[in-house]
């Protein structure tokens, strides 16, 4: 499963993320923001209009980033 | 005398960073540039324990050394000592969120690196501890090899303690490096990022079951049908009060510069100075700073909404808008800040990576509906507009200043769109953004900031503004016309005017306005002075006794009211929904984008869209018989 595709409030792990479907510069934030394999994310809210982008919560911190960016996060839903 | 030993404040946005600084620093702070770079620098004057002063940077928030950024860039100069202008700091004071510790502490990890001095505040303990963490400050200092302070900035606890801290560090004040220096930084982030987590998870202890609060705060602010409902109403609450809460000061203002004035009158034998005092500069200027509540009332807004966490909030669900016409929720912070003023606004587009996405704001924040539109604004609106209701409760003339408001926000979208298809054209960078917790403001910080803005107001008004009042009402008043010629037409500026007259008579200009608009160019409220000016000029030498003088400090309003046919007035309001008038916009975008090709670029398709729009209103209105 992708992190856009993520259901709200479940808890998931990150599998693996495709580096090289991001921007530089993105890629770049997304690791200063936590991102990395091994780590557990939970979506928490999306944006209101046209559900995009998507607020997760990646350690302590809470990242908000576009469905697009999100897809190349690839996550394991945690049994809750 | 050497100088004061330096102390660079570096840590991760949202680490309470300038809440520190300002706890440590007080009011004490300084607020520069440095040289060729658009950074503002920030230092403050702190004293030790013992008594010994220590300069504090407030270096630009980062994730880590590699800039994204131009501020970020900064930072990481500054603490490699390769910062133009700037000393290479004594010693490093790092700040981390204590609620954050695996994110932060991957930053500190990397600075401690660097290899000077370090202390490290461990901030916001007190959250930490709402959220169920119990943290060893102990644990972590050994783990880090530095001391570690717990500290609440916002409430000043723990500050005595960094100070002593500090204190050892100095030392006798000369820079040593205790490790390699800034050659050995470059390591995986991943790596540091794992050594990091490793250390958090060993120094800290979590009691499960404390749910957060701010997800409780944002499960209600970022609901798909309250979070914009109640983003509306936060707005709709701003604009307001700019108006609602800003009269009774404005009121007294302006009975203080008529008593000024009034005194200055009888004070003063007639002649050249007693006109030069109370037409050119105390009404000119007068009529500028009766707008100072208003426009601190609209940063007081700003600076909360940016000191709650709630501005990030309204990027996030802005954000598929701001991708409607190619930008990012990102933009959206500076873009509201223009509402307060478009020169911070400007500045904060730093905060934006990607280099198109930040040209495409700048360019268009100069249309979003500054403070300083308000003067003019109030003032027509309130003298040609009737003030009648058009539904229960709906005055008309609220209705055309949100109507104007609206304007300059869709004008603002519409360039953003036309540009980003063809001057600025590229790939979008996308959105990304570290939601901060929701936090409670220390009305001490916020006040520090509204303290700074109104200094920034006042020296405006003092300098620039009085100026070109001066030079206006010198320009207006000399040579004297003779019997029959009106002044404003005989004088050196009434020639001027009779030339620009030539180009905006068409959009329905008449040739007071022509007077007004080349001071205007200083700063747009400027024209209210102006038009104060040269209407008081005209009242005074139409006829030289007191009846005349009475007539002078009849509003200006009523004026226009006469004046001014309804098509005028309202291609004069379309005038300033558009043009550029406002130098320190233009010379803030000269040094955010280096160079002059991009403010020429700005300054010219706004006058384009100004003069059409001006244009269109004047002739639309004539045909429609208003």
């Amino acid at each position: 499963m992708r992190l856009d595709q993520l259901p709200l409030n479940r808890p998931a792990r990150v599998l693996a993320i495709a580096w090289a479907d991001l921007a530089d510069t993105a890629a770049r934030r997304l690791r200063e923001l936590g991102l990395d394999e091994g780590v557990t994310v939970e979506a928490l809210h999306v944006a209101p209009f046209g559900k995009d982008p998507i607020a997760c919560r990646v350690g302590r911190m809470t990242v908000a980033l576009r469905r697009a960016q999100a897809h190349a996060i690839s996550v394991e839903a945690l049994a809750a | 005398m050497n100088p004061a030993p330096m102390v660079a404040l570096v840590g991760n946005p949202n680490a309470g960073k300038s809440a520190l600084f300002n706890a440590l620093t007080g009011a004490r702070q300084k607020v520069g540039n440095y040289p060729g770079v658009t950074v503002e620098r920030k230092a403050g004057r702190m004293s030790l324990l013992d008594g010994r002063p220590i300069e504090l940077i407030d270096l630009p928030g980062t994730y880590s050394l590699e800039p994204a950024s131009p501020d970020e860039q900064v930072t990481r100069d500054v603490l490699f000592g390769r910062q133009e202008g700037e000393r290479l700091p004594q010693a490093i004071l790092i700040v981390v969120d204590a609620t954050n510790l695996d994110n932060h502490l991957r930053f500190a990890l990397q600075l401690i690196r660097l290899g000077l001095p370090v202390v490290v505040a461990l901030n916001m303990i007190d959250m930490a501890e709402r959220d169920g963490l119990t943290i060893d400050a102990a644990k972590l200092s050994a783990e880090l090899g530095v001391p570690v302070i717990p500290t609440v900035a916002v409430r000043k606890r723990g500050i005595d303690e960094l100070k002593a801290a500090m204190e050892s560090l100095i030392g006798d004040g000369g820079v040593r490096r205790i490790a390699a220096g800034p050659g050995v930084i470059q390591e995986d982030i991943v790596v540091l990022q794992r050594r990091a987590r490793a250390i958090a998870i060993a120094a800290t202890r979590e009691e499960q079951g404390a749910r957060r609060w701010s997800h409780r705060i944002d499960a209600v602010a970022l609901h798909p049908v309250g979070g914009p409902l109640l983003m509306a109403v936060i707005l709709f609450v701003m604009f307001q009060a700019v108006f609602a809460w800003a009269q009774a000061p404005m009121d007294a203002i302006t009975a203080l510069f008529d008593t000024i004035g009034r005194w200055v009158q009888t004070a003063l034998p007639g002649g050249f100075l007693r006109n030069l005092l109370t037409e050119g500069v105390i009404k000119g200027t007068g009529a500028v700073i009766v707008f100072l509540p208003q426009i601190l009332i609209l940063f007081f807004f700003i600076l909360m909404l940016e000191a709650t966490g709630y501005m990030v909030r309204a990027a996030f669900m802005m954000d598929r808008v701001m991708a409607r016409v190619g930008l990012s929720g990102r933009a959206f912070i500076p873009l509201l800040s223009s509402f307060a003023c478009a020169v911070p606004g400007i500045m904060a587009t730093r905060t934006i990576d990607d280099p198109r996405d930040r040209l495409t704001t700048i360019l268009i924040a100069p249309l979003t509906t500054c403070s300083a539109r308000l003067p003019v604004y109030t003032l027509i609106i309130s003298a040609c507009i009737p003030a009648r209701h058009v539904l229960p409760g709906v005055g008309l003339q609220g209705l055309v200043l949100f109507g104007l408001y609206v304007l300059g926000t869709v004008g603002a979208m519409a360039a953003a769109w036309v540009l980003r298809r063809t001057v600025t054209k590229g790939p979008s960078q996308g959105f990304m953004m570290e939601m901060p917790k929701y936090q409670m403001p220390s009305l001490r910080d916020v006040g520090l900031g509204l303290w700074s803005r109104c200094v920034i107001f006042l020296k405006r008004a003092g300098t620039i503004i009085l100026l070109s009042n001066v030079i206006l009402w010198v320009l207006a008043s000399y040579p004297v016309a003779p019997a029959g010629q009106k002044q404003t037409e005989y004088s050196i500026a009434g020639r001027i005017a009779s030339v620009i007259e030539v180009v905006v008579k068409p959009i329905g200009f008449n040739h007071n306005i022509a007077l007004a608009l080349p001071p205007a160019m200083a700063a747009r409220e400027v024209a209210v002075s102006a038009l104060a000016t040269t209407y008081a000029i005209d009242a005074g030498s139409s006829a030289g006794n007191d009846a005349a003088e009475e007539k002078t400090d009849q509003a200006l309003g009523s004026k226009l009211k006469v004046d001014w046919p309804l098509p005028t007035a309202l291609a004069f309001l379309m005038w300033f929904v558009f043009a550029p008038q406002c130098l320190s916009t233009i010379a803030v975008t000269r040094r955010e984008t280096n160079g002059w090709k991009w403010p020429a670029f700005m300054v010219g398709y706004l006058f384009v869209l100004a003069y059409v729009a001006a244009g269109a209103t004047f002739w639309i209105a004539t045909w429609a018989g208003l």
